[in-house]
């Protein structure tokens, strides 16, 4: 018989139990499978009622991520191999409400990233057909690294701030202010900064980096947070000493 | 809640079905036209999860000194084996750089040339660099610049996670739809004016496809079952670069960079089926960056003729890309190899990819006109779930992007001026939805005693799909097919669903998308079987031919409850462009002057 590896996924169907509990299943053991592969296995062949969100199974759409061996994970970017003989244990994403199974709530998420007007803000609004906004090569690093994140929520899942506070707005969110603030076509920053300034939750914010190191796109979003409290604290002093200069 | 039809029903102006680049670009041009209107975006996904996220090389518009409209219009339509509508790539050529220009205003980060103006790069089947790109994340980019611009407009209502199972018709007009809310399993009526359908594609109705999961030819299925025809179901594209196993698109941006796709003996065979002769960099219409129909023929042939490699996941060619260098790869191409590393283990660095084509989008789709009408009052339909036609028999690559934003720009203006028309809803209106939430429960919620399997049936579609409707056809598997097809959809009336909850759950709605997909999938076979000539990406071996005289017209497939099919035809519109021979590789004898 071929090999198999022991899959523990974290089962919780709310209709029908108080408490999350393991299911241990066994999948066939294919060096090419990801995690993800081995949870449709168990959805097609084992047991339909599993339920987990995926999409573009090319680690873009930002839909699987999961805590694989008390990690958060991509799933579909994390080989079985790689856990070889197992057993995985498969959770949901941690700092989250459980919603069913392998689903969490990300509504909180989708309304801080709003509260940070993450598009580009400007004083003029130019006709399109006026022509591009001119944004050098050099420009556009600027921002870039930034721009990446796919809003997967792995950075939340492994912050200890946001873990203890849930207010604190949280790593993607500031990374994608700091995108748009660090854009040259933007204008913005005043108004984002008053945003992410109302709240205390960024200054618990340890610089452990754990969202940084976390990133399945090498999105640095403790420096952005780094970044951000830097400009704040000048913009305070600035404020304090020169209250006559235009902020 | 739970288990009653709310009887509030949530009204808005324009629903749209879908939230990818579509979906977004239509909601903002409502919300333009007229800030009051409500907009509501009914999407299964969060609106950034949707599959334009995952396109990578470019979008395509005149932009560039040296580069005209015409010609843009030329490459498309003799890239779609002249099936594209001419009136319709007229005003897509021409409205292109407007959009284009637009997305960069609101923040997307195409790459740059030194000067800070946007960068473009060749691209397949194009005579001309006009493909604008953000590295090879472009699709990513597009999606995200308009999901978070979308945030902005007040008006906008979004319904994230609401499946959608049913249009609601009455009098003639759509009025709404029905929609699961998946986080509570509430089954919900949300009546609007308008509704446009921008739910994407149908690539997984085949079994190997770069296509997500979310790709189930949802809206193409809505419409069909509401009376609306569908048109071109038999133009199935094939890239010809995925990768074996996951069908992980490798981007045709990593051939306009300079890649090279060879046989197992290292040669590039391209050269042997008259699409020019190899360079050692890219040339425009030639080679490498000939048209993905004929590429992805090409690699039929070499399999014929036992030139290919044999993997653990079937034949495959290798695209070579080391002779790039590491700077261009990590610059043009990070996400290429970002995808070679992680899933293969292959750095294309040093290494050769495995490729062999793979299913990749639909040119077909919802029959809609130039403003993304359908037949139906007040449905429209935009993306890649519509059929306008500026694609033809076979699409070019960095034409769908630019198209998204054109034609959901146009269905979200032309839905915003029905709105405002502002007819009553129709009295039938909240029966019609009730209806269709005991339908659901009688048909998956509280069925017991199914015993067919979801993935079973899901498989058996797909290895049809693949064995009759693929790159080469024939009548008489596309007629066993249609049987198939047929058996299969009768079999999916005794599908088994063991979960019966209410919270996200995710077996009904892998039913309802196997549905969806037999729809497509019978749609797709009738056309084929019908079309008997050879055109772009429809290759039949018993009619290896084009043929003008019968077949320069567009299929319209309509659902007739309780049996086949009906297939008619419409006549494709030619403005300046006369049907002529495509030409890849050498001098074209009618390509425009000047």
């Amino acid at each position: 018989m071929a090999e198999t590896i022991t899959i523990e996924v974290a089962r919780y169907r709310p209709e029908q139990e108080g408490e999350p509990t393991l299911q241990s299943y066994e999948v066939p053991f294919n060096k090419d499978w990801v995690v993800l592969d081995a949870l449709n296995y168990i959805k097609d062949h084992v047991d339909g009622s599993l339920s987990f969100r995926w999409s573009c199974r090319m680690g873009v759409c930002g839909s699987c991520g999961m805590t694989v061996d008390g990690e958060p994970k991509l799933t579909c970017a994390t080989f079985l191999s790689h856990y070889h003989p197992g057993p995985i244990r498969v959770e949901p994403l941690r700092n989250f409400p459980v919603v069913r199974d392998l689903v969490i709530e990300m509504t909180d998420f989708m309304e801080k990233l709003q509260s940070v007007k993450p598009w580009i803000v400007r004083e003029d609004d130019p006709a399109p057909a006026e022509g591009e906004f001119l944004q050098t090569p050099e420009q556009l690093d600027q921002y870039k690294q930034f721009s990446m994140c796919i809003n997967c929520m792995i950075c939340y899942a492994a912050c200890p701030v946001y873990g203890l506070d849930p207010q604190f707005v949280g790593p993607a969110a500031i990374a994608l202010a700091q995108r748009y603030n660090l854009d040259s076509r933007d204008q913005g920053e005043q108004e984002r900064m008053d945003v992410l300034s109302q709240h205390e939750g960024i200054w618990g914010c340890t610089f452990v980096g754990e969202c940084t190191e976390v990133c399945p796109k090498n999105v640095d979003p403790a420096g952005a947070i780094q970044q951000y409290k830097l400009a704040a604290t000048q913009d305070w002093f600035k404020s304090f000493l020169m209250p006559w200069s235009k902020r | 809640m739970i288990d009653s039809l709310s009887t509030e029903m949530p009204s808005h102006d324009v629903l749209l079905v879908g939230g990818g680049g579509a979906g977004l670009r239509a909601a903002i041009a409502v919300s333009e036209v007229d800030p009051d209107l409500s907009v509501a975006v009914v999407s299964k996904v969060y609106p950034m999860r949707s599959h334009t996220v995952s396109a990578e090389g470019g979008s395509a518009a005149v932009i560039k000194e040296g580069d005209s409209l015409d010609e843009h219009a030329y490459d498309t339509i003799s890239g779609g084996d002249w099936m594209c509508d001419q009136d319709a790539v007229e005003l897509f050529v021409n409205e292109a750089p407007r959009e284009m220009l637009q997305l960069e205003h609101w923040g997307c980060p195409w790459s740059r040339e030194p000067d800070g103006r946007v960068a473009v790069r060749p691209f397949g089947g194009m005579k001309k660099e006009r493909t604008w790109y953000a590295a090879d994340k472009t699709g990513f980019h597009m999606l995200h610049a308009l999901f978070q611009t979308s945030l902005k407009y007040r008006s906008i209502a979004r319904y994230d996670e609401w499946f959608v199972t049913r249009l609601l018709v009455e009098d003639g007009r759509v009025q709404g739809v029905v929609a699961i809310e998946l986080m509570t399993g509430r089954i919900q009526a949300i009546t609007a004016k308008s509704v446009i359908l921008c739910t994407g594609g149908c690539g997984k109705v085949f079994p190997f496809t770069t296509n997500a999961n979310i790709k189930n030819g949802d809206g193409m299925s809505l419409a069909y079952r509401a009376g609306v025809p569908l048109k071109d179901m038999e133009f199935v594209q094939y890239h010809p670069t995925g990768l074996p196993f996951t069908g992980i698109l490798i981007t045709e941006a990593s051939r306009a960079e300079g890649g090279f796709l060879l046989n197992k003996d290292g040669y590039r065979y391209l050269q042997d089926y008259d699409l020019g002769t190899p360079q050692p960099k890219p040339v425009l219409r030639s080679m490498e960056l000939g048209p993905r129909d004929r590429l992805s023929q090409a690699f039929m042939k070499e399999l014929d003729k036992g030139r290919t490699l044999e993997g653990p996941y079937g034949p495959y060619v290798h695209l070579d890309l080391t002779h790039l260098g590491r700077k261009i790869i990590d610059t043009k191409l990070p996400f290429v190899r970002e995808l070679c590393l992680k899933y293969e283990n292959i750095d294309p660095v040093s290494q050769l990819i495995p490729v062999r084509p793979v299913v990749h989008y639909m040119m077909g789709g919802v029959h809609t006109d130039i403003r993304g009408a359908t037949p139906l009052d007040g449905l429209f339909a935009a993306g890649e779930v519509a059929c306008v036609s500026i694609n033809g028999a076979n699409r070019l690559g960095s034409n769908s992007l630019t198209e998204l934003l054109v034609f959901g720009a146009r269905a979200g203006q032309a839905a915003a001026e029905h709105a405002l028309q502002d007819k009553p809803l129709s009295t039938g209106i909240e029966a019609q939805a009730a209806d269709e939430k005991k339908r659901l429960e009688r048909e998956f919620l509280h069925k017991t005693g199914g015993t067919e399997s979801i993935a079973d049936l899901r498989r058996e579609m797909q290895a049809t799909m693949e064995k009759s409707a693929g790159i080469y056809r024939t009548g008489a598997l596309l007629e066993e097919a249609q049987a198939s097809v047929a058996e299969l959809k009768e079999r999916f009336g005794r599908v088994a669903i063991q979960d019966h909850s209410h919270t996200f759950n995710t077996e009904l709605t892998a039913a309802l998308e196997l549905s969806y997909m037999l729809d497509v999938a019978e749609a797709v076979v009738e056309c084929a079987l019908h079309r008997t000539e050879s055109r772009g990406a429809h290759q039949r071996i018993d009619f290896p031919q084009r043929d003008d005289e019968r077949f320069l017209a567009h299929s319209l497939v309509s659902h007739r409850p309780g049996d086949r099919p009906k297939v008619e035809y419409l006549p494709v519109t030619i403005t300046r462009w006369p049907p002529g021979e495509r030409v890849y590789g050498r001098p074209a004898t009618d390509a425009p002057r000047g």
